[in-house]
């Protein structure tokens, strides 16, 4: 099987849906695994993966989301976001996958980056101590181009 | 390494071919030295293996053997991947 050439992955997580962090935080294992460089940019809703009191709370998306095939109304209706999720949660067990925050501690253990975006941090007033103890910093945006240092490094918007 | 048969990719397609010097030149291709840590490592790997439970990071984690820091200095560029094929075993199919 020939060697990949990818040498770094960069990605930004902008959503705090339970189906797009844990296919960012996948795909960034995925690659660490290959021994592929990673980083992940969490901003705007994507900051509540790594806020300490909301990332045991995320949920999955009923509404907008054609691949649940249930009517948007319904999906619209008290409690059926925690029933989707809980449904979920108890799948993603079976596989062994890890709740968001053993997931987040599997990543930075992995030599995973994970980097805060400064200018989301600011609108929704949080600071660090609101963020998790294996964070690795608040980045500009500019700040997370430069961690693009290398040839063969691919950014992902998630 | 004669007579030793390998897939495409290098792992071992018959476990009874495995012994520590066949792991040994299997560990210098991937350029590792091998230490008493890394045996312990393949020991649970084997050990995993033969009771047929999965393979993945999160096992690592809680495996007690060794934790994933550890795992990634040990094993670099690939840690369960490269740890596997040193062990004989078939790399693990798991995407985590």
């Amino acid at each position: 099987m020939p060697k990949t050439n990818v040498k770094k992955m960069l990605f930004i997580l902008s959503k705090a849906t339970l189906e797009n962090v844990y296919a960012a935080f996948i795909m960034a294992n995925g690659a660490r695994m290959e021994g592929i460089e990673a980083e992940i940019f969490f901003t705007f809703f994507g900051l509540e993966a790594i806020n300490k009191s909301k990332l045991e709370h995320l949920h999955v998306a009923t509404v907008g989301n054609p691949a649940m095939h249930m009517p948007t109304m319904l999906g619209g209706l008290p409690g059926m976001e925690a029933l989707a999720t809980k449904m979920m949660k108890k799948e993603m067990e079976k596989l062994d996958m890890p709740p968001v925050e053993e997931f987040l501690e599997i990543l930075s253990d992995s030599g995973c980056k994970l980097w805060a975006c400064k200018l989301a941090v600011e609108m929704f007033h949080l600071s660090e101590k609101d963020l998790i103890d294996d964070l690795d910093g608040i980045l500009t945006i500019g700040d997370f181009y430069n961690r693009a240092t290398e040839e063969n490094t691919h950014m992902l918007f998630v | 390494m004669d007579g030793i048969n390998r897939n495409e990719e290098g792992y071992l397609t018959d476990f009874s071919q495995w012994n520590k010097e066949v792991a040994t030149n299997i560990a210098k291709e991937c350029e590792i030295d091998l230490t008493d840590k890394h045996w312990e490592v393949i020991d649970y790997l084997q050990g995993k293996h033969k009771n047929e439970e999965a393979l993945s990071i999160r096992g690592i984690k809680k495996s007690g053997v060794i934790n994933i820091k550890e795992f990634y200095a040990l094993f670099p560029g690939g840690p369960l991947k490269i740890s596997t094929k040193i062990a004989g075993i078939p790399k693990p199919k798991s995407c985590i």
